[in-house]
C-alpha cells in the first residue's frame, strides 16, 4: 500500500452561517483520477479551493505529501506551486499570450531565466498540442484552446496534484473533447488527478475512483464500475442515473 | 486683416516662450500625478481599511474643491505655516497632487473591473497577493484606464491655464502681459485660443497613436487572428 | 482665543462670497443646459450642415481651457455690452459648459432607442412633438448621472471668474488674508467651503438620480 499523496481528514468549511462542507475525509494516493461527482451545491469545488487553500478548512486538516498544510504558519503560496488547478471559467491573464500565460509562473514564481521559461511553456504547450498558437492572446482562443492553455500554465508549474473544477462545463459540447482527451492523456502519463466533472464517459474509462458527494458530505465512493452498475446507497444510483439520462439526451 | 498678421509676428515669438512653460509644466504634473496616483489608486483597493479612508479623504479634498483653490493655499498660504514654494514649485505640486487624485480614481475604477478570476488564477500558481497585483492586476488595470487616462492628458493642458494667477510666465502669463502692452486683448486671447486648440489637438493625435500601439485583442481591441 | 476670534472673522466675510458662488453657478449651469439641449438637438435631428457647425463648436470650445473662454467673452461682452463682471463672467461661464452640455445631451439622446421615435412617429407625432413628448423626457434621465458630474465642474469652476472681478469665495478669501495676514485660515476656509458645497450638491445629484433615473 503506497502513502497517500494527499488526505483530507474530517475537513469542514462555513461562510458565514452557511455550512459548505460538513467533514470529508478523503485519501488520494499517486497516480490515481479521483473524479467528484455531486449535485450543485454539494461542496465539490469548494472542497477542491480548501485543497490548494485559496480558501483554507475552517476545520480539519490536509495532508499533502506528509506534510499538514493546514497548519498555522504553513507557506501557503509554496504549497500552491505543489498542486495545479485548472478553472471552469479558464481565467487566462487576458493581457498575455498563450505563451505568457505559461511562462508568467515560471518566471515569477518559480524564478527561472527566461529562455528556460520560454522552453519549458513551449513544451507544456505541445504538450497539450497547442504550441502553434503560442504567440495568441486569449481573446483569439475557442473556448476548448483556452482551458488547455489553462492546463499547460498549471502544468508548468511542475504539480504534483492537479484539481479540475469542472473544467468542460463552460464549454461547448463539441469542444468538450478536445479537453478531455488532454486529461486522459495526463492521466495516462501517471498524474495524479482529483476532478470534479459532470462527464460520466471521462469517470467511467479514466477514473480510478468515483466519489459521490451531496450536502456537504462524502455519501459512497468506489471504483467507477461499481459505482455506475451496483453502488450502495440509493441517493448515488438516483443521482448517477440522472446525470447518465441528461448527457445522452440529444 | 493686416493688423492681425502684424500682431500675430510680434506676439508669436513670447507666446511660444509661454507655450513651453505651459509644456512643461502639463508633462511634470502629469507625471508626478502618475507617480503619486498609482500606490494611491492601488492602496484605495488593497490596503488596509485606515488605509483606504486617509487616502480616501485626500482624493475627496482634491476632488472637491477647486485647482485655484488648492494653488492659492500652496503658493500664498502655506507660507503662513513655514511652507515656502516658488512660483513653479507651488504649480508643479498642486497640479501633481490634483491629477493624481483623479488618476488614483481612474486606476481603482479599473482595479475594481479585472475580474475576481485574475486573482485567483494567479493566487493558483502560486504567486503571492502583491506578485498578483502587480504582474497581473495591474498591467490589464492601466490598459483599461487607458482611455481615462489620455482624457486626463488632455485636461491636464487646460489646467495648467490657471497658474499664470500666480504669476507664472505660461502662455497665459504671457497673453496676458501682452494684452497689456498691445491694447489688444480680444485678438491676443483669440491668439491663445488657437494655440490651445492647436497643443490639444497633438496632445491627442499623440495619445491616439499610443493607444494603437498597445492595443491588446481582447483586453483593449478587437478579437481578430495576429 | 485670538485664533478663534480670527476664525470667525474670516469665515464670516468669506462667507458672503457664498451666495455670489452659487448664483454664478446657477446662471452658468442654466445658460448651458439651454445651449446644451437646443444644440444637441440640432446636432442629433438637424440639417446635415447644422450638425457639422455644432460638432465644430463643441470640439472647439472643449479644447480651449475655460479661463481663456471667460476672458474672451468677458471683454468681447464689455466693449460691446454694458454687462457687470458678475453678468458677464456667470454667462461666459454658461457658454463654455454648454459645449459640454452638448456632448452629454447628445450622447443621451443617441441612447433612447431608436424605437421610441418610430413608436412616437407611427401614432402621428411630428418630429418635433415626438422628440418634446417622447425622446427628450427620457434622454434627460438618462443624462443625468454625466449631467451631475458636470454641473460639479460648473461649481467649481465658478471660482475662475475671480480673475474678472467677481466678489465670490475666492475673492473674498484674498481680500480677507491681505487684512489679517492669515492666509492659510482664509484659503483654508475657501477650501473647506467649497468641500462642503461639493458634498451637499452630491447628495442631492444622487437623491435625483435614484429619483428619476432612466436604467436601460
Amino acid at each position: 500500500m503506497t502513502t497517500p499523496i494527499l488526505r483530507i481528514e474530517d475537513v469542514h468549511k462555513s461562510y458565514g452561517n452557511l455550512q459548505v462542507l460538513k467533514g470529508i475525509s478523503l485519501t488520494v494516493h499517486p497516480q490515481e483520477v479521483v473524479v467528484l461527482v455531486g449535485p450543485s451545491g454539494s461542496g465539490k469545488s469548494t472542497l477542491l479551493r480548501c485543497i490548494n487553500l485559496l480558501s483554507p478548512p475552517t476545520k480539519g486538516r490536509i495532508w499533502l505529501e506528509n506534510q499538514d498544510i493546514t497548519a498555522p504558519g504553513v507557506n501557503q503560496d509554496r504549497v500552491r506551486q505543489r498542486i495545479g488547478m485548472v478553472f471552469q471559467e479558464f481565467n487566462l491573464f487576458t493581457h498575455l499570450t498563450a505563451l505568457g500565460n505559461v511562462m508568467i509562473g515560471l518566471t515569477k514564481v518559480r524564478k527561472m531565466r527566461k529562455n528556460e521559461a520560454r522552453d519549458l511553456a513551449m513544451f507544456e504547450l505541445e504538450r497539450v498540442g497547442l504550441a502553434d498558437r503560442a504567440h495568441y492572446y486569449p481573446a483569439q482562443l475557442s473556448g476548448g484552446q483556452k482551458q488547455r492553455v489553462a492546463i499547460a500554465r498549471a502544468l508548468g508549474m511542475d504539480p504534483h496534484v492537479m484539481l479540475f473544477d469542472e473544467p468542460t462545463s463552460a464549454l461547448d459540447p463539441e469542444l468538450t473533447g478536445e479537453v478531455l482527451a488532454v486529461m486522459q492523456k495526463l492521466a495516462s502519463e501517471g498524474m495524479t488527478m482529483i476532478v470534479v466533472s459532470h462527464e460520466m464517459g471521462f469517470a467511467r474509462q479514466v477514473a480510478d475512483r468515483v466519489v459521490f458527494m451531496e450536502g456537504g458530505v462524502v455519501v459512497e465512493e468506489g471504483p467507477p464500475q461499481r459505482m455506475f452498475e451496483q453502488a450502495v446507497h440509493e441517493r448515488t444510483r438516483t443521482f448517477l442515473r440522472t446525470i447518465e439520462y441528461m448527457r445522452q439526451a440529444p | 486683416m493686416n493688423d492681425v498678421i502684424d500682431l500675430l509676428g510680434k506676439v508669436t515669438p513670447d507666446l511660444l516662450q509661454g507655450t513651453v512653460v505651459t509644456l512643461q509644466i502639463a508633462a511634470v504634473s502629469l507625471t508626478l500625478g502618475m507617480i503619486i496616483g498609482l500606490p494611491v489608486g492601488v492602496g484605495r483597493v488593497y490596503g488596509p481599511g485606515w488605509v483606504q479612508r486617509i487616502l480616501g479623504a485626500y482624493v475627496t479634498l482634491f476632488q472637491g474643491t477647486p485647482l485655484l483653490i488648492q494653488l492659492f493655499m500652496a503658493y500664498y498660504g502655506l507660507p503662513d505655516i513655514g511652507i515656502t514654494l516658488g512660483r513653479l514649485q507651488a504649480a508643479f505640486l498642486t497640479l501633481g497632487l490634483n491629477s493624481a487624485a483623479y488618476q488614483a480614481e481612474y486606476l481603482r475604477s479599473a482595479l475594481q473591473s479585472v475580474s475576481e478570476g485574475q486573482m485567483t488564477a494567479a493566487r493558483a500558481i502560486g504567486m503571492s497577493k502583491w506578485q498578483a497585483i502587480w504582474n497581473i492586476i495591474l498591467p490589464q488595470a492601466v490598459r483599461l484606464a487607458l482611455p481615462a487616462w489620455s482624457n486626463e492628458a488632455v485636461a491636464m493642458l487646460k489646467y495648467t491655464s490657471v497658474v499664470f494667477l500666480i504669476a507664472v510666465p505660461d502662455l497665459m502669463g504671457q497673453a496676458k502681459i501682452l494684452s497689456s502692452r498691445y491694447f489688444a486683448p480680444i485678438q491676443i486671447y483669440l491668439i491663445v485660443a488657437v494655440f490651445y486648440i492647436v497643443l490639444v489637438g497633438i496632445t491627442y493625435l499623440i495619445l491616439t497613436w499610443i493607444e494603437r500601439r498597445v492595443r491588446i485583442p481582447g483586453l483593449t481591441g478587437g478579437t481578430e487572428s495576429p | 482665543m485670538e485664533f478663534v476670534q480670527d476664525l470667525l472673522t474670516t469665515f464670516n466675510f468669506i462667507v458672503q462670497g457664498l451666495w455670489v458662488t452659487i448664483s454664478v453657478t446657477a446662471v452658468a449651469l442654466t445658460t448651458g443646459v439651454v445651449i446644451g439641449i437646443v444644440l444637441a438637438i440640432a446636432r442629433v435631428y438637424g440639417h446635415p450642415s447644422l450638425q457639422v457647425a455644432v460638432t465644430v463648436y463643441s470640439v472647439i470650445i472643449r479644447a480651449v481651457p475655460v479661463i481663456v473662454i471667460i476672458f474672451i467673452l468677458f471683454f468681447v461682452i464689455s466693449r460691446y455690452v454694458n454687462l457687470s463682471p458678475f453678468w458677464a463672467g456667470a454667462l461666459a461661464l454658461g457658454f463654455a459648459s454648454g459645449a459640454y452640455q452638448t456632448e452629454i445631451f447628445r450622447g443621451a439622446l443617441q441612447a433612447v432607442q431608436p424605437g421610441q421615435m418610430i413608436a412616437a412617429r407611427a401614432i402621428g407625432m411630428s418630429r418635433l412633438q415626438a422628440i418634446q413628448s417622447v425622446v427628450l423626457p427620457q434622454a434627460l434621465r438618462l443624462a443625468l448621472p454625466a449631467w451631475g458630474n458636470e454641473a460639479t465642474l460648473v461649481l467649481k469652476d465658478s471660482t475662475l471668474v475671480f480673475a474678472v472681478g467677481v466678489p465670490e469665495i475666492l475673492r473674498r478669501a484674498q481680500q480677507v488674508s491681505a487684512r489679517t495676514f492669515e492666509p492659510f485660515l482664509a484659503f483654508g476656509v475657501a477650501l473647506l467651503l467649497y468641500l462642503a458645497l461639493t458634498l451637499i450638491t452630491t447628495q442631492a445629484l444622487r437623491w435625483l438620480e435614484r429619483r428619476y433615473r432612466l436604467q436601460m
